[in-house]
């Protein structure tokens, strides 16, 4: 099982990994963050293969993907 | 033992001895012989030496060794030093220790190939943009050119700034006999004596960054009291100067390079007519002499300014007396010497 | 808990002043990822352009300076001709390089100098706000080229990586983009080839990275890079360009 941590803080909202992931895992915040932006979260946490395409896509380095051993 | 050499080629010795670890440069006359000189000299020393694509390229391999805290230097004559002065005020900026010689030839625009001294505002004003200044030397003779080449890193590395020596085409291509008077290859020669700005890889510390780019709000206005700060300094301690039968003079007449040694010869003469005149030859252009040149003017003492230029130091030599006594002006640019007779004559008027 | 993907070591903790969608967060991330990868971080001295990525003195967390605009390469060559043994590489814009840098990248290339250049080309100046490059394409509107590029009037979209080729001095020449993963999967791999090519002392290598300026180019990241996918690459075809490795 894989975990995808968004720092929240960073993320300008640009949607990159939103487009990118394959199981559409990931989506807007309702709120906006300190600097502006509606953040990237998981939404389909238990969807997620690892695959780490949000990872490659991000901009500004704001994910990073564990693997928990089932 | 002498050895008789030009002026250029006294530069480079001064330089290698001083541990000179690269030199970058374009070919321009009346400059030549440097880049000649060491395009054999430095790859037996197993040192670099390269000849760049531009004035321009030139001087920004010399930023980029002197980044990491090696002795370089590049040399180039009036236009091609135009072309340089972003590159120095990025340096000076950046603090960036280096050695940048200034064989002067006349101008405006392609001008000539002879000897002047038509530079010193670009050289001793900043020159490029922004609020700085490099040290400016002016050596006099091939001794000089060696001697001043040798101490000019030292002096680049105590206060990381870029050092000029401004020269004309005259003093470069006349050939003087020359002690090799310094010691060299002194180990500490080729480094700095402070090193905690150097770039040479992070390994057992943290990174670290030079630049010139200050972004955020009143960051660079804190910079620039800190750059203008290290400049007061300079001011105090580097002045040098040299006085030749001042004590009685009514006039003294202040002079560079090849119009120094002119004076001098005119003051000898003058002498011999009974005129009391004496000579001050500033040997940095920056920091210029004021302060005495103005005790001189509150003695009552005239003073005469004599350069190959149509009146450049002339300004800084009448901020000096700041309208004490009087300043008189002698001068021309784009060709031949001002002559011991034409001085005696100014001075006789 | 096993940590696949994380920031790499040779970037800093900070938040980059890019904005959003912007390609240079992911070419930085490829930059320090090779570097880590290679253990260069110790050895390495970089040289920053002026442009967008004159931040990245910030970014990196490794030696860095910066240089006068254009004059990269040049920068670069005095450093290396002096450390050899330490590892030089250049981060770039296409204003920088291939407008007014053009003379110190084909000399430093026409060289060898044994110097990495990341050269990343997103069709504009982005720092001063979106007006036309050398790699600006036909009809690109930009904020000097409020018409679209005339190329009677404007020139050409200049092709720096097929002009270094012809020149005998260069050896890894790629261009590659960053417009979805496999790309960006590609890219790595392509910057990671010109840095062992330096390691190796092979000479002079570049990697042309066509990358997004959604802002400049007043589109979302998203339309960015579907740009990239369906103009930008037509005009710039992704590939090796020479390796001489």
């Amino acid at each position: 099982m894989f975990i995808v941590i968004i720092n929240s803080k960073k993320c300008k909202g640009c949607g990159l990994c939103i487009q990118a992931c394959p199981k559409q895992c990931i989506s807007y915040s309702k709120q906006f963050n300190k600097i502006g932006y509606h953040w990237a979260v998981m939404i389909k946490k238990d969807a997620c293969t690892g695959c780490s395409f949000c990872y490659m896509v991000c901009p500004d380095i704001c994910i990073k993907i564990y693997e928990k051993a089932n | 033992m002498k050895k008789l050499i030009k002026g250029n080629v006294a530069i480079c010795e001064g330089a290698i001895a001083a541990g000179l670890k690269s030199y970058f440069g374009y070919p321009i006359t009346p400059q030549n012989e440097i880049s000649t000189y060491l395009s054999k000299k430095m790859p037996e020393l197993k040192r670099v030496f390269l000849q760049a694509e531009s004035e321009i390229a030139a001087i920004n391999m010399v930023l980029g060794a002197s980044v990491t805290g090696v002795r370089s230097m590049t040399s180039s004559s009036s236009p091609g030093i135009s072309l340089k002065q972003e590159t120095i005020s990025y340096m000076a900026s950046m603090q960036l220790p280096a050695l940048i010689v200034n064989v002067q030839r006349g101008g405006p625009g392609l001008g000539n190939i002879l000897g002047s001294q038509s530079d010193y505002f670009q050289s001793v004003k900043g020159g490029g943009h922004g609020d700085y200044k490099i040290i400016v030397l002016a050596p006099n003779s091939s001794q000089e050119m060696y001697e001043t080449s040798y101490d000019a890193f030292d002096l680049a590395e105590k206060y990381k700034i870029p050092v000029m020596i401004l020269v004309d085409g005259i003093i470069g291509q006349t050939m003087e006999p020359v002690e090799f008077n310094r010691i060299t290859n002194k180990k500490n020669k080729i480094s700095c004596n402070n090193r905690e700005w150097v770039l040479n890889g992070c390994k057992f510390r943290t990174s670290r960054s030079i630049k010139s780019l200050f972004m955020q709000e009143g960051s660079l206005e804190k910079y620039n009291i800190e750059l203008q700060k290290k400049y007061e300094l300079i001011s105090k301690n580097e002045v040098k100067y040299e006085i030749y039968m001042v004590e009685d003079a009514d006039t003294i007449i202040v002079a560079y390079g090849i119009s120094s040694r002119i004076a001098k010869s005119a003051v000898k003469l003058a002498r011999k007519y009974g005129i009391k005149v004496g000579l001050l030859r500033p040997k940095t252009l920056w920091p210029f002499p004021y302060k005495i040149i103005n005790s001189f003017a509150k003695s009552g003492v005239d003073f005469l300014s004599v350069e190959l230029s149509h009146g450049q130091m002339l300004e800084d030599v009448k901020l000096a007396v700041n309208g004490i006594s009087n300043v008189r002006f002698l001068g021309k640019a784009g060709g031949g010497i001002i002559t011991e007779m034409e001085i005696i004559d100014k001075l006789r008027n | 808990m096993r940590k696949v993907f994380s920031k790499p070591k040779s970037l800093k903790s900070v938040v980059f002043s890019y904005c959003p969608g912007c390609g240079h967060g992911i070419v930085h991330r490829l930059v320090a990822e090779c570097i880590d990868e290679l253990k260069l971080r110790e050895s390495t001295i970089a040289v920053a352009p002026v442009g967008c990525a004159v931040f990245t003195s910030d970014y990196f967390n490794f030696d860095i300076t910066e240089a006068p605009h254009g004059r990269a390469p040049a920068v670069a060559t005095g450093i290396k001709r002096t450390n050899y043994d330490k590892f030089v590489f250049t981060y770039q814009g296409d204003g920088d390089i291939a407008a007014i840098g053009i003379a110190e990248i084909i000399h430093a290339a026409n060289r060898s100098e044994n110097i990495t250049v990341i050269f990343v080309n997103n069709a504009n100046y982005g720092m001063t706000g979106g007006q036309m490059a050398p790699t600006t394409l036909i009809g690109q509107v930009t904020k000097t080229t409020p018409f679209g590029r005339d190329p009677k009037k404007e020139g050409y979209p200049i092709k720096l990586c097929e002009i270094l080729a012809i020149l005998e001095g260069t050896t890894y020449l790629e261009r590659v983009s960053i417009h979805n993963p496999l790309n960006i999967v590609k890219a790595k791999q392509a910057i990671k080839k010109a840095f062992q090519c330096q390691i190796n002392k092979m000479g002079f290598s570049m990697v042309e990275i066509l990358s997004s300026c959604p802002t400049d180019w007043s589109m979302t990241p998203i339309e960015a890079i579907k740009w990239i996918d369906e103009k930008f690459i037509k005009c710039f075809p992704l590939g090796m360009i020479k390796n001489k490795l």
